[in-house]
Formats: structure tokens, sequence, C-alpha cells
């Protein structure tokens, strides 16, 4: 059976320090779509071994009621992934993310060790999905065969700290440093059939800035970004969030497209503009997020 | 389990536990520090005492400072404490040792 995680609604994916109790225990109150438990870079390399204690407890014990439960786990290049491996997988989390995934090799190394996991803690192989980081030059241009390596992969991600040292820059704040990347990594999920997530915005001080760089991400496809604070859920989702002008001429589309196929006309009118079959899967999917994201009242 | 030699785990932070373990003198002991001793004191040293139950020690000192942990958190913490006194230190499991998932730790 395919995963329903696979495309859910990803419009804001909050980073939590795994080892800190004080983030981890109520997240939810906020809520974002997903929560990232992390097991990498926010974790002091002498306390790798207490955060998976504490992630494990949570995960098994607190009630995220409905977010999804992601774990960033640590680089393929350190010793800790493997255990990481085993205690998301013993707390069934619900996806796993691959920290500086570079090819689709990557995404097997984890599968395979998902698997022993899965067989030793009685998990079934697809309840927990993957998702991929691209944080270097070679990350980004493998993009495709990293989307294409697993059916149970949903998306990538722009890590833009480690991509943009790779890169010999820095974080400008206008975007100029990652267009190439977003562009390559959203052409290669949409072509894969995947999900594809921004980078974080990390200045909380200026959210004007953080508005117009999602606003900017959503107007090239992507379907959410990375964050940092709450402070930035709301605004997440106002931007991936259909307005109500948009849902109701999406509806008109798909109701008239359905209406005109069966009378045999190809091209047609709404509210003026010229519509033919191509506006129909865009119509759809404003229609399908405004579901997921529970704003949608009509009956299609 | 055996609490080889003294380690600790956890911070002072808000929501969390400080908690240090020791080699004990044939029995457990527990020293229990918390704002909430009032309210909570029966609860966390019942919380303790079991986790320490399930990883099978018995012979050990432990000194919680409590900060407002949720239960979750204070067994993650004694877990962090008596894994790290007892040769589960994180080179150790990354050298191959694996931990009891689901099994004493749970």
């Amino acid at each position: 059976m395919t995963n329903p995680n696979l495309t859910r609604l990803r419009r804001s994916m909050m980073f939590l320090n795994a080892q800190k109790p004080g983030l981890i225990k109520d997240p939810y109150i906020y809520k974002p779509d997903s929560i990232m438990l992390d097991l990498e870079d926010a974790v002091a390399e002498n306390q790798k071994d207490a955060a998976r204690y504490s992630l494990y407890h949570a995960l098994k014990e607190i009630d995220y009621r409905g977010v999804e439960r992601v774990v960033r786990i640590n680089g393929l290049e350190t010793a800790h992934w493997k255990e990481d491996v085993r205690v998301c997988v013993a707390g069934r989390c619900d996806s796993i993310r691959i920290s500086k995934c570079e090819s689709a090799k990557d995404v097997h190394v984890v599968e395979e060790e998902m698997r022993k996991a899965e067989e030793e803690f009685g998990v079934e192989h697809g309840s927990i999905l993957i998702m991929a980081a691209l944080e270097s030059t070679k990350g980004v241009l493998n993009a495709l065969e990293i989307c294409e390596a697993s059916p149970l992969l949903f998306g990538i991600a722009l890590s833009g700290g480690d991509y943009t040292k790779d890169l010999q820059t820095v974080i400008s704040g206008t975007g100029v440093e990652f267009a190439w990347a977003r562009g390559q990594m959203i052409n290669a999920a949409r072509c894969a059939g995947k999900q594809c997530f921004d980078t974080v915005f990390t200045n909380l001080d200026d959210m004007e800035g953080f508005r117009r760089e999602t606003e900017m991400i959503k107007a090239m496809g992507f379907d959410g970004k990375s964050i940092v604070n709450p402070r930035q859920i709301s605004v997440c989702h106002e931007v991936f969030t259909p307005t109500e002008k948009q849902i109701i001429q999406a509806e008109k589309i798909v109701k008239e497209v359905d209406e005109k196929k069966a009378q045999g006309i190809g091209v047609f009118t709404v509210d003026g503009k010229m519509i033919d079959i191509a506006f129909y899967p865009g119509a759809k999917r404003t229609i399908e997020l405004a579901k997921a994201a529970g704003v949608y009242e009509g009956d299609l | 389990m055996e609490v080889l030699r003294t380690a600790m785990a956890g911070t002072l932070e808000s929501s969390d536990a400080q908690v240090t373990v020791e080699p004990g003198e044939g029995k457990v002991e527990l020293d229990i520090e918390s704002s909430v001793i009032n309210q909570f004191g029966r609860k966390i040293k019942a919380t303790v005492e079991e986790t320490l139950e399930r990883l099978g020690v018995d012979n050990v000192k432990v000194k919680v400072v409590d900060k407002g942990a949720l239960d979750c958190t204070l067994k993650a913490r004694v877990e962090g404490a008596v894994f790290r006194a007892s040769g589960y230190s994180e080179d150790e499991i990354c050298e191959g040792k694996k931990l009891p998932w689901g099994g004493a730790i749970r």
C-alpha cells in the first residue's frame, strides 16, 4: 500500500534540536505541518547519544497531534548515522531526513540500513519515508538521480549554509547565490513527481525579507520551506495556502473542463479568460492544496 | 547493567533534568532536587526507580536535579547517564555496540 504521507501538505518544516526537552515537548501548539527533530548540526558532538534517548522517548510518548515527525540524522560521513537510523525506526518516526545527500547511492545506503532496522524492530517497510537534504554542489547536480532513487523518498530540500560554503560564496539576502540550485532542484523534483523544499531564512528580525523569499520560492513551484522559529509559520502558511479567489477560480475551471469535455468542447472562456485542458492539473492542485490546508468548503 | 564510573546526562535548562550516576554501595540511593518536589516528588522517584529497574541497575547512587522535566525526559536522562557509565559511550556505540531500543529502553 502506498504511504499517504508521500504527498502530504508540507508548507512549513520546523527544525528542533532533539536534545532540548523544552523545544520538543509541545511544538504542535504552533501548528507547523512538519517538525524536523535534529540529531545533526544542532546537537553538540558530545551529546549525540543523549539526543537519541531524548528523541526515542519523545517519539514514543508525546502526541504531536498529526504534525509530521521528520528526524534529521547525522551525515553518512560520520560514525553516528547508523545508530540514528536504528532509533528512528525503533521510535517509528514518520520520515528520515538524510543530511548532505549527494547521490542515489546515498539514498540506497540509508534505505538498506532502514530495512535492517525495520526487520529488527518489526516495522513495516514503507511506513517510514525518506527525504534528502542537498547541501553541496555535487548533491544539487545529482538532484534528479536522488529524486528517482527510491519510491520512499518524498522530496528534496536545499540546505543553504553548507551549499554556499561549497560554492565559495555567502548568503547575500538577494537569493542570487541560490538561483541555479533552486531552479535545478524544483525542476528535478517535479520531473520525478517529488516535493521540493527551500532552505531556512535565519534573520528572525527581517520578517518582510522572509515573506519576500517565501513568495518567490512559492512562485518557483516549491512546496514549502524549512523554518527555524515558530514566528515564521503563519507567513509560510499564508503564502502557501491558496486564496479564496484562487480557489473559486480553480473550482470554476475544474467544473467547466469536466462539463465541456463531456460536450466535446476543448477551448472555452471562464470569467473572460481563455481556458483549455492545460489549466486543469493546476486547478486540481489548487483544490487539493486548499483541501489539505483545511480551507476548502466546496464539493469537488 | 553495572554502573562502572560516574556519568551525567541532561542540563539545568527549564523542562530538563540533570542526572548523575555513580557506582553504589550495594543498593539504589536516590537524591532528588526539584522545584516541584512537593507536587511531583513521588512521581519523579517512581519514574527514576522504574527506569533503573528496566535497565537492571541495582547498585547505584543517583542524583537528580529536576527543572520541570516530563516523564519521557526523566527516563531519557537516567538512561543517558546509566549507559554512559556502563560502557556505552558514543564512541563505543559508533563502533557497533547496539542500544536496546524497545527492550530495556522503553
